[in-house]
């Protein structure tokens, strides 16, 4: 470190005592549920457990297992091969592709398995149409894909997950030095010998960030699995839980879940730390893009246009449909209800930022290991279904909240009630320990690529710790917080079952109402909520690929 | 309206959605000046939540669909014995607890339905009939995980014990056309479009097809019958919606005062026409498009018993592989 004299060191220390412990308190307060939930680990659940396990366990693993699978493959087929095509060919429709390929991410995996579950069961229209063309009377006639089963589950989630992988390759495509590219080039190596040996391995740490966030996102789905009645970990818990009253067990699932994400976390670790090549030089120049012509260019509109067209277009056109076709059950209601869910998004987004922050920071001053276990920790929410959130806080709040009010009854003789619990900061923290770990590792991202030497230059100025985070990091990261606080933002207006449990009194937000409509049978009336939901949430991803865009200092153009 | 009277505030916790139970609150409002306030959510996380609040917790009033989960709330104890004249008249005994922690509201039975060009109704008088060897592969249901089924179950179990009940859920689970999947009215559809012959589904779903406009519904509609199971026997397995007053109520007087208001004629007509479910008041006539269904002979077991057996359906059910 740069510090130098004997009464720096010492403002120094106190500084990064006061920033450690805040960063060490932060971290423990939102690890809080997880660690609740852990500590269901150690109640026995004896019989219940050995009933699970000669039962039900091995369908909820072999699901699970095949859905990370089908997923895994299909965003990293579509997400990498899309994003190379755009950063680094050139083809009419480019420009467009660039940002249209990430507005799926707009749409629950759950708004769109109604979607499509509405034009493709058999009550639909798409086999009502083959029917009257073909002059089939019933099912028994003609064979048709079942849409609400476990392929069913891994297309829908595909199309809407493969953004997060095409978003991270993309930015790593696009800080790849363009020298090396060219020197592979000059080197005689064609187009795809360029792809493969030299940008897919630099790539590769974007990629597994990518795959891993959209893994962890398939193994947290709820919705869709369970209106699919696909059978998984976290269908298993809900079951475990709320039909058998088996908290522990249901625990102990969630126990194990986490070491699932466990595993995806260290995959991504180990990629990126063994995948760290630096690039040979600081400078940008405009990319070279392959140009494609004729076929070939008509081949990559093909290539791009097929995940955007039944990611987007199809389903939202449906939606537009359907919210015409139901207009008579729109009111009011609907706008105080989009309201709610942009002022929740909205605030867990800030609140989520700032903790990502002065935790990301706190382990840049104090990078100990044990910090860096507090940090992780804090993180965990992600991989913790939102139930199961919701049970780690409700637990401890309501608790607290009782203790208050038996104090204040004890020594005041009034009752001070639930404080927390049923309260918009319940919810808020809610989804704070949920989305943490996304807001989390952008800003850890962008911090990093900081050189230490801007730290010391500004100790030296004279900066304590906070300013020099205020003034010299802030500025620096502005965009990436941006496009963090964004991340969350769509996650939490996507978010149902914390928010189902915890809500106050009153408060609806659309994806309640969409999917109690859509879970009822009534695919046509939750059209309305859903097409708000992706409405409020296309904005935003918007502005990060934008952000993308720009986040080369050479242009993209 | 008298300001004071309006003052008065009844929150209710409520695991029928918003658009079943909202319109009756608001017509409650109406005729006391007594306002709600309303919070849905599913069964096990409401109840969650109910139990964590305690004696804090806001609610008065807890709604719930199912004597499964009735039973549950009362167990958890997060309801309080209420007593009231009115109640008693209007409910009979075994739609209600014996100790007043909670009376049912409306009733719907789990029934067989089934293609009469595919099926002879003879051949499945009964729930035990569905397991018969020889029916074959042509039965739809939904998930195990659903409370309906597991209360379904459980009602055998209180009939038949365990062990002949796991013998009759592997027989049923060998009878299925497909895995189990998607919600009651999926099931009636599914018959319809001859997917399966043999649907179990409860009757408001058939009663809401019966009054959609829609035309494929009214195909549906047509191409289905409902057959009551048990008739000579026992009769047709029955269930619930209802309601308690929570323990933590501050305001009990309103709390009970919306429950009588839910067994009054009036909402009980309500539930028929608007629903398309059975007032448990034997006094309202059935109204909408379930008078159609006709008379029928229905289980007179006492609900309160389901619940001591759901834990143990739950895992016959795992144990027969029904999904």
């Amino acid at each position: 470190m740069t510090g130098t004299g004997p009464h720096f060191q010492q403002t120094k220390n106190r500084l990064f005592s006061a920033w450690t412990l805040t960063t060490w308190l932060v971290a423990l307060l939102v690890a809080t549920p997880v660690l609740v939930v852990l500590s269901f680990v150690f109640v026995p659940a004896g019989e219940v457990w050995s009933h699970l396990s000669t039962t039900v366990l091995p369908r909820y693993v072999t699901n699970t297992l095949w859905l990370m699978l089908g997923v895994g493959s299909g965003t990293l087929i579509i997400g990498v091969t899309t994003a190379w095509l755009v950063t680094m060919t050139n083809f009419p429709g480019r420009r467009i592709f660039e940002w249209a390929l990430l507005i799926p991410l707009a749409i629950p995996a759950y708004v769109i398995a109604f979607t499509y579950t509405g034009l493709l069961e058999y009550a639909g229209p798409v086999q009502s149409i083959l029917r009257d063309i073909f002059g089939w009377s019933s099912a028994s006639d003609y064979w048709f894909p079942e849409i609400r089963s476990l392929p069913g589950a891994i297309v829908m989630m595909t199309l809407v997950f493969y953004p997060y992988v095409y978003m991270l390759a993309r930015a790593s495509f696009l800080e790849q030095s363009v020298c090396v590219l060219e020197a592979s080039r000059t080197l005689g190596q064609g187009p795809w010998a360029t792809f493969f040996r030299i940008a897919l391995p630099l790539a590769r740490p974007g990629i597994a960030g990518g795959l891993a966030l959209a893994l962890m996102e398939t193994l947290n789905d709820f919705g869709t699995v369970d209106f699919f009645s696909v059978d998984t970990f976290t269908t298993g818990i809900y079951r475990t839980w709320l039909g058998m009253w088996e908290v522990a067990a249901a625990a102990q699932l969630g126990a194990m879940l986490m070491l699932f994400i466990f595993v995806l976390i260290l995959l991504e670790r180990w990629s990126r730390s063994s995948g760290t090549t630096h690039h040979s030089a600081r400078s940008y120049r405009n990319i070279s893009r392959y140009d494609l012509k004729g076929s070939r260019a008509l081949l990559a509109n093909v290539v791009c246009g097929i995940p955007v067209f039944i990611g987007f277009i199809l389903p939202v056109g449906a939606m537009i449909v359907w919210t015409i076709a139901s207009w008579h059950v729109v009111d009011s209601r609907y706008l105080s209800m989009a309201a709610s869910s942009f002022a929740l998004a909205g605030i867990a987004a800030v609140v989520a930022v700032v903790v990502a922050v002065l935790l990301a920071y706190g382990q840049r001053l104090n990078p100990t290991r044990a910090m860096g276990f507090a940090v992780r920790l804090a993180g965990m929410g992600y991989a913790v279904p939102g139930a199961v959130i919701a049970l780690g806080i409700m637990i401890p709040f309501a608790w607290l909240d009782n203790s208050i009010d038996g104090l204040a009854r004890q020594w005041l003789g009034i009752s001070t009630g639930l404080l927390l619990t049923g309260t918009w900061v319940a919810l808020i923290f809610a989804y704070v320990v949920r989305f943490l770990a996304v807001s989390l590792n952008t800003v850890e991202a962008s911090l990093g690529k900081i050189t230490p030497n801007m730290d010391g230059a500004a100790r030296t100025l004279g900066y304590g710790a906070t300013r020099t985070l205020r003034k010299v990091h802030t500025p620096l990261m502005w965009g990436s917080l941006l496009t963090a606080g964004i991340l969350v933002f769509v996650d939490v207006m996507k978010e149902l079952p914390a928010t189902f449990m915890m809500r106050p009194f009153g408060l609806e937000t659309l994806a309640i109402r969409s999917y109690e409509m859509a879970n009822d049978g009534f695919l046509v009336e939750s059209s309305t909520s859903s097409l708000a939901i992706v409405a409020v949430g296309i904005i935003p991803v918007i502005l990060i690929s934008v952000a993308i865009a720009r986040s080369r200092p050479g242009g993209s153009s | 309206m008298a300001s004071v009277a309006m003052a008065q505030v009844v929150n209710v916790y409520s695991y029928r959605q918003t658009h079943l139970i909202e319109p009756l609150l608001q017509e409650f409002r109406e005729e006391t000046g007594i306002n709600y306030r309303l919070l849905t959510g599913a069964a096990g996380g409401l109840l969650e939540r109910l139990i964590r609040e305690g004696a804090n917790s806001p609610a008065d009033v807890l709604v719930t669909v199912d004597a499964g989960n009735l039973v549950a709330a009362k167990q958890a104890g997060v309801l309080q014995p209420v007593q009231s004249e009115a109640l008693v008249q209007s409910i009979p005994a075994h739609y209600r607890d014996e100790e007043g922690y909670w009376y049912g509201l409306s009733a719907r039975s789990r029934v067989i339905y089934y293609s009469p060009d595919r099926i002879d109704p003879a051949k499945i008088p009964t729930y035990e009939s569905l397991a018969d060897p020889d029916l074959g592969k042509r039965i739809c249901v939904r998930s195990s995980s659903n409370i309906y089924n597991q209360s379904l179950v459980a009602s055998m179990i209180a009939h038949h014990g365990a062990e002949k009940t796991e013998e009759w859920v592997r027989g049923l689970v060998n009878n299925f056309a497909r895995q189990p999947q998607d919600n009651d009215t999926a099931q009636i559809r599914s018959v319809a479009a001859g997917q399966c012959d043999i649907g179990i589904a409860n009757t408001y779903y058939f009663g809401r097809l019966m009054a959609s406009d829609s035309r494929q519904d009214q195909q549906v509609v047509e191409k289905v019958e409902l057959l009551w199971p048990n008739q000579d026997d026992r009769g047709a397995h029955m269930n619930l919606s209802g309601a308690g007053v929570t323990k933590s109520s501050r305001n009990v007087d309103a709390a009970v005062k919306l429950i009588e208001f839910l067994a009054s004629d009036r909402a009980q007509s309500v539930y028929a026409e608007y629903n398309n479910e059975y007032p448990v008041n034997p006094e309202v006539p059935v109204s909408g498009p379930i008078k159609s269904f006709g008379d029928f002979k229905a289980d007179t077991l006492q609900l309160s018993d389901l619940e001591r057996y759901q834990a143990e359906a739950v895992r016959i059910m795992d144990r027969a592989g029904w999904r």
